[in-house]
């Protein structure tokens, strides 16, 4: 494929993807945001920060991650050939810290004294503290109300390693809103702090910055496969809350036509109802955090609350690449709900003796859904992007409502 | 059609000729709910406010303090959206037509209007300029062009990290006049060091000929004083926002906000006195 036809040369140099992306920030912001474009963009092509960054992916995250055959799921379900990337075996117990290692590094090489972020499931603020422990750098975290309530685990992992939770109490208390007070924080102390962006989202460069973090995922994915099996995987699978772990996979394999992409959004209580977190099945494109993108938004433009049983997964936006490949048709973006990703967590569970996240939960509720009907030698890969160890009380509590 | 382009030049010629600097109220449209921010609109020409900001309410404002978070939380909740903000800018016009309106808000409930009904519903309702504060240069061609086919005003923000190699970018294209956010932070912050704020107008003064308006950290007539004697405004929002959230089940909450946007006008009536 020709570089004129290849989806991996987005975004443009203005940081869009096709009318998405952008840079939709405060005017404030504007001289930091182009010196981390212009930095990220030396730091990538300098062997020193690429070695660095090999270096840490290697002995400090645990990378490569295995692919593994997920042998009795597939005996289960009776159709394709299910493959694990193992992402839930990094240290730190998901795909977050691929990102948060390379953007701390960035972070050193401009010279920033202070690190701040927001975080959901609590996965980026713990990969987040985690680095900043390891490089000595104070470190803020903004965390929603609501999400500090079912995430405690992880709350107690941030505080352990030294960084700084500050509760975030407007609006819903949940990830959109951790994003909102992180920028203010930013806007705020411009001169000395780094915010490191957990997600394919926020103004350019990050949603391109994370991406290429991430996509280390899909580069060891193509190794392992070909040396699995002998060729290219049919189908990709990876859940999308801000799209990080997806693109992370994907990205590697848009330009192969032969395999089929899939993400899954989360539907909470169900598309047909006002509780969920489906951006791109259920949402139109607008401007939020620094990017357009498509929102869960009313006709006055104003963004509404998501849900999603899934804290990691609770956000109205999706990361702007999506947004593209969504339109392109690149990418098949579905859905599955709660309900279906709590089934998923226990099934997997019990089969596979891995306790996934809630997030890649709802990935296993569609590779159930889909696996089956397809013939014995279709290649499934599906991103298992975090450890379900955080998520166990608040699972608890909603077993005991259905049983 | 340029009646409106005249209002805020005009505004600040009258001003300079009278060597004294404008106030502008910055208020929420909507808050605590259409009828009473009405009335306080209304009030505010006679109170002493040349310019009025009038804010759209968003529901992730995200250079907002809390106290102008509030304000869009109060508006949202009592049904207020960008048609009603029209609606109230139509209804002012009715007994104004001198005093210039100026909307600021952010981008996605424009986008979401639909950019060129928006521009053309808000000129004729009689909406002199736009700030929107998350469009920076780099992605405001697609609301300032439409912005200027209905000769409305498209303002532009310099802020302390606005430096010498950024500052030329700034001003091309500006029109109205510049709002200089005075710190780097989000509205009802802390105010600016007046040294540091010195030396910032003094360099953007440098590459435009457009009054300059100071924003953020802006809060008491001692504050609006001293920016008048080095600024052609001050912008006055979350204090008088704080006074509607403070008074918002009394009946005397619109005379306690209009007694203190008088305190405010009587700063820049005498700011320059001493001068």
């Amino acid at each position: 494929m020709d570089a004129l036809n290849s989806y991996k040369n987005f975004p443009n140099s203005d940081g869009h993807f096709g009318i998405y992306g952008g840079r939709f920030v405060a005017e404030t912001l504007m001289p930091v945001i182009l010196e981390v474009e212009k930095s990220y963009g030396e730091a990538k092509s300098d062997p020193v920060f690429r070695n660095q960054l090999d270096y840490y992916l290697n002995h400090y995250v645990g990378r490569p991650s295995p692919l593994y055959f997920a042998e009795r799921l597939t005996e289960d379900l009776g159709g394709a050939k299910i493959y694990f990337k193992r992402d839930e075996l990094n240290h730190t117990g998901a795909h977050k810290i691929n990102n948060t290692i390379g953007q701390i590094l960035l972070a050193r090489r401009m010279g920033k004294k202070r690190i701040i972020a927001e975080t959901g499931a609590g996965q980026h603020g713990v990969a987040t503290a985690t680095v900043c422990a390891r490089f000595d750098l104070p470190c803020v975290i903004y965390m929603g109300e609501t999400d500090m309530t079912r995430q405690a685990p992880n709350v107690f992992r941030m505080k352990l390693l030294g960084a700084e939770i500050v509760p975030v109490k407007s609006g819903s208390g949940t990830l959109k809103d951790a994003m909102n007070e992180a920028l203010r924080d930013w806007v705020t102390n411009v001169e000395d702090t780094y915010y490191i962006i957990g997600t394919v989202a926020g103004p350019h460069p990050f949603p391109a910055m994370v991406r290429d973090f991430q996509s280390v995922i899909g580069r060891e994915v193509r190794e392992q496969i070909i040396e699995a099996e002998g060729r290219l995987p049919d189908s990709l699978v990876a859940c999308i809350g801000g799209g990080s772990n997806a693109m992370g996979l994907f990205y590697e394999f848009l330009d192969d036509k032969s395999v089929q992409i899939n993400a899954v959004e989360a539907a909470g209580k169900g598309l047909n109802t006002t509780s969920h977190a489906a951006s791109l099945s259920a949402g139109t494109p607008g401007i939020l955090h620094g990017n357009r993108t498509y929102l869960l938004q009313t006709d006055d433009g104003q963004i509404k609350e998501a849900h999603s049983i899934s804290a990691g997964l609770d956000y109205p936006g999706i990361g702007p690449e999506h947004a593209w490949l969504r339109d392109m048709g690149r990418v098949n973006y579905v859905s599955a709900t709660d309900n279906e990703a709590l089934e998923a967590f226990q099934w997997c569970s019990k089969l596979e003796g891995i306790i996934p996240a809630l997030e890649p939960a709802h990935a296993l509720a569609y590779v159930r859904d889909y696996a089956p009907d397809l013939p014995s030698d279709h290649i499934l890969v599906m991103n298992m992007c975090g450890r379900g160890d955080k998520d166990i009380f608040s699972v608890a509590e909603h077993l005991g409502k259905i049983l | 059609m340029t009646a409106t382009k005249l209002r805020i030049k005009s505004t600040f010629e009258e001003l300079a000729t009278g060597n004294r600097a404008a106030l502008i109220t910055f208020i929420t449209a909507g808050d605590p709910n259409m009828e009473t921010s009405m009335q306080i609109m209304d009030a505010l020409p006679d109170a002493g406010a040349d310019l009025i900001e009038l804010g759209m309410p968003f529901t992730d404002p995200m250079a907002d303090g809390p106290i102008i978070q509030l304000s869009s939380q109060r508006a949202l909740r009592s049904g207020h959206n960008t048609h009603r903000t029209l609606e109230m800018v139509k209804k002012f016009r009715r007994k104004n037509q001198h005093t210039p309106i100026i909307l600021m808000g952010y981008f996605n409930p424009i986008y979401t209007y639909g950019i060129s009904d928006f521009c053309h519903d808000a000129s004729t309702a009689g909406v002199d300029g736009l700030i929107v504060v998350d469009l920076p240069p780099e992605e405001d061609e697609q609301l300032r062009k439409p912005a200027k086919t209905s000769d409305i005003d498209f303002i532009r923000l310099t802020t302390p990290t606005s430096d010498t190699k950024r500052l030329p970018r700034l001003v091309t294209n500006a029109s109205g006049f510049i709002y200089h956010v005075s710190v780097a932070g989000i509205t009802g912050a802390q105010t600016a060091k007046q040294n540091s704020l010195k030396k910032s107008l003094s360099q953007i003064r440098k590459h435009t000929d457009l009054p300059i308006a100071v924003g953020f950290g802006i809060k008491t007539p001692k504050d609006v004083m001293n920016i008048s004697k080095m600024a052609d405004a001050a912008v006055v929002g979350s204090a008088i926002v704080q006074k509607i959230a403070d008074g918002s089940d009394s009946s005397h909450m619109v005379e306690d906000v209009i007694g203190f946007v008088r305190s405010l006008s009587n700063a820049v009536q005498t700011g320059r006195l001493d001068q």
